[in-house]
């Protein structure tokens, strides 16, 4: 664990995430100017820093509705403007870059940041990247993992010698700058589905999963897939952290908050993935077995416990920036966030 | 409530004859709704791959996001091989999973041979009901013999189209309103 800066001792880790997505604020239907969204993510992240929370990621999207496709430079202003707070991409699409300018990027990130950087690769959703930086979409599969395997060599070794598919070969190349400490936590993002879980642990790199609705015994099967394939490709679960990544907003009562944060979720999947999130799977993201902590801070306490109990997981990134939520909205979750669910997620799970 | 109609085949004229008479008697009865025909051999479309319907180009993506908005589905479809045509299947491939939720779906499937019958009841239904639509129970099979030379020559199909446009129209306007009853109980 500590090769990933995570110390267990110190219970579950918190932290939040954007997908960087600029979408209308669905009450006015107005939309913020571009520069305003990314001075807004960056005070949200010094916010986050302020209370403690552990942890703050920015994602690369390439597509309209979006803000942060130069997630990396947004990351280094974050660094810049943070203490202690840990940064990262959610995720860095590697399949469509180049390892080496990403490692580049993130270890600078990491000598900006005295230590605070790490990577979570991914593959994209939407997939306008591959025609906007010259990729084919035939290759997605192996493009992402020759990507990725590189990315985790470069971690390891300053000097590389390397041959693949889709980049030119590397000969005695020296990768600099290199990380504070030697090496950066490099996670592989995953979906729902099982089978890329099950290619991070025969690949023994730790996974963050994106769990946005639906029961928390689903997930909990894609994290067991995960830990059965660590144990069959010889390494050790717990040597490896879980972290888990959705939606989260909190407000006086579970109704209110799920009132708040509905027209977002809705109306901001419609825009960016063509499908709305249909009431009825809302309604049953209060209940406790379900993965969406949208709530009050009681209930939501509840809920993340209960899922560090089903998934013994190191890590949950919550998501409440999604779908143009006014700021003033922000500010509030954060000061519960850092006021009562800190405090007590802390407190039950430290060891 | 917005209506499309799609005719599935790019071959022939008999699923496209059957299909536009479902579309003059949606128009005709109902003026205030918004009717769009999708004749795939109109189109050129390409096969799906795999991505967000929302990034694919020019006609692939009109055509899908047309569907997407719908509120009702009225699907002509001929049989061939005992089954639905690759067009009409590649249409269903392009859309995202659950893409029917929400929307009530009507058939209306040209044959050759009355053994065919079964073929939507085995085939496309379970299509829909994998994609969540609401299904419009009851389909109108028409062999090919009711045609000639783009009529349909025999009354009783034009009455059973008639009110297989009826039945898909009302049974939207009824799940719209149920579904709006039942959303309004959860206060948010």
């Amino acid at each position: 664990m500590e090769k990933y800066r995570i110390d267990a001792s110190k219970g579950l880790e918190f932290g939040l995430y954007t997908l960087g997505d600029h979408l209308p604020n669905p009450s006015t239907g107005e939309r913020i100017p571009a520069g305003q969204r990314l001075e807004e993510i960056i005070e949200l992240a010094k916010l986050a820093d302020d209370v403690g929370i552990d942890f703050f990621s920015v994602g690369e999207s390439h597509q309209e509705y979006f803000t942060t496709q130069a997630h990396s430079v947004v990351l280094s202003a974050i660094a810049q403007a943070t203490e202690n707070i840990k940064i990262a991409s959610s995720s860095t699409i590697i399949s469509t870059l180049d390892p080496v300018r990403v490692y580049e990027d993130f270890a600078t990130i990491d000598l900006i940041s005295k230590g605070r950087a790490e990577i979570i690769a991914g593959r994209a959703s939407r997939v306008g990247n591959f025609d906007l930086l010259g990729y084919d979409l035939h290759d997605y599969e192996e493009l992402y993992e020759e990507k990725f395997d590189l990315l985790l060599k470069i971690n390891q070794e300053e000097y590389v010698n390397w041959e693949g598919q889709y980049r030119a070969p590397l000969r005695d190349a020296h990768i600099l700058p290199r990380p504070l400490n030697g090496s950066l936590p490099i996670w592989r993002a995953v979906g729902g589905h099982p089978s890329s879980a099950v290619k991070a642990g025969y690949a023994g790199v730790p996974i963050f999963l994106a769990t946005l609705g639906g029961p928390v015994s689903i997930f909990k099967r894609t994290i067991d897939s995960y830990r059965d394939a660590l144990r069959q490709a010889g390494h050790d679960p717990a040597q490896f952290p879980v972290a888990t990544a959705g939606f989260f907003y909190l407000a006086e009562t579970t109704q209110q908050a799920q009132r708040e944060m509905y027209p977002s979720v809705n109306e901001g999947m419609q825009k960016t993935n063509g499908r709305g999130y249909p009431k009825q799977h809302f309604a049953q993201g209060a209940d406790k077995r379900d993965v969406m902590n949208v709530g009050s801070p009681q209930e939501v306490i509840e809920k993340i416990l209960y899922q560090h109990e089903m998934y013994g997981h190191q890590r949950y990134i919550a998501q409440m920036d999604f779908g143009g939520v006014p700021f003033d909205k922000l500010r509030k979750n954060i000061e519960l966030i850092g006021k009562e669910v800190l405090p007590a997620i802390r407190k039950y799970t430290k060891k | 409530m917005k209506v499309v109609a799609i005719a599935g085949s790019i071959v022939g004229s008999k699923t496209k004859t059957a299909t536009s008479y479902a579309v003059k008697t949606l128009e005709d009865k109902y003026p205030d709704l918004e009717v769009t025909m999708l004749d795939l051999a109109e189109y050129d479309i390409q096969f799906s791959d795999g991505r967000n319907y929302l990034d694919y180009q020019g006609d692939t993506k009109k055509v899908t996001e047309t569907i997407m908005a719908a509120d009702a589905i009225i699907i002509g479809s001929p049989i061939f091989q005992a089954s639905i045509p690759g067009t009409l299947k590649n249409v269903f491939d392009l859309l995202p999973v659950d893409a029917l939720q929400h929307k009530v779906v009507s058939m209306i499937i040209t044959a050759g041979s009355q053994k065919h019958y079964l073929i939507p009841e085995q085939q496309l239904k379970p299509i829909l009901g994998y994609m969540k639509a609401q299904i419009v129970q009851s389909y109108v099979f028409i062999e090919d013999i009711e045609f000639y030379r783009q009529e349909i020559t025999n009354d009783d199909v034009l009455f059973r189209i008639e009110r297989l446009v009826e039945d898909t129209v009302t049974l939207t306007g009824t799940y719209q309103e149920i579904r709006e009853r039942e959303e309004a109980k959860y206060d948010f």
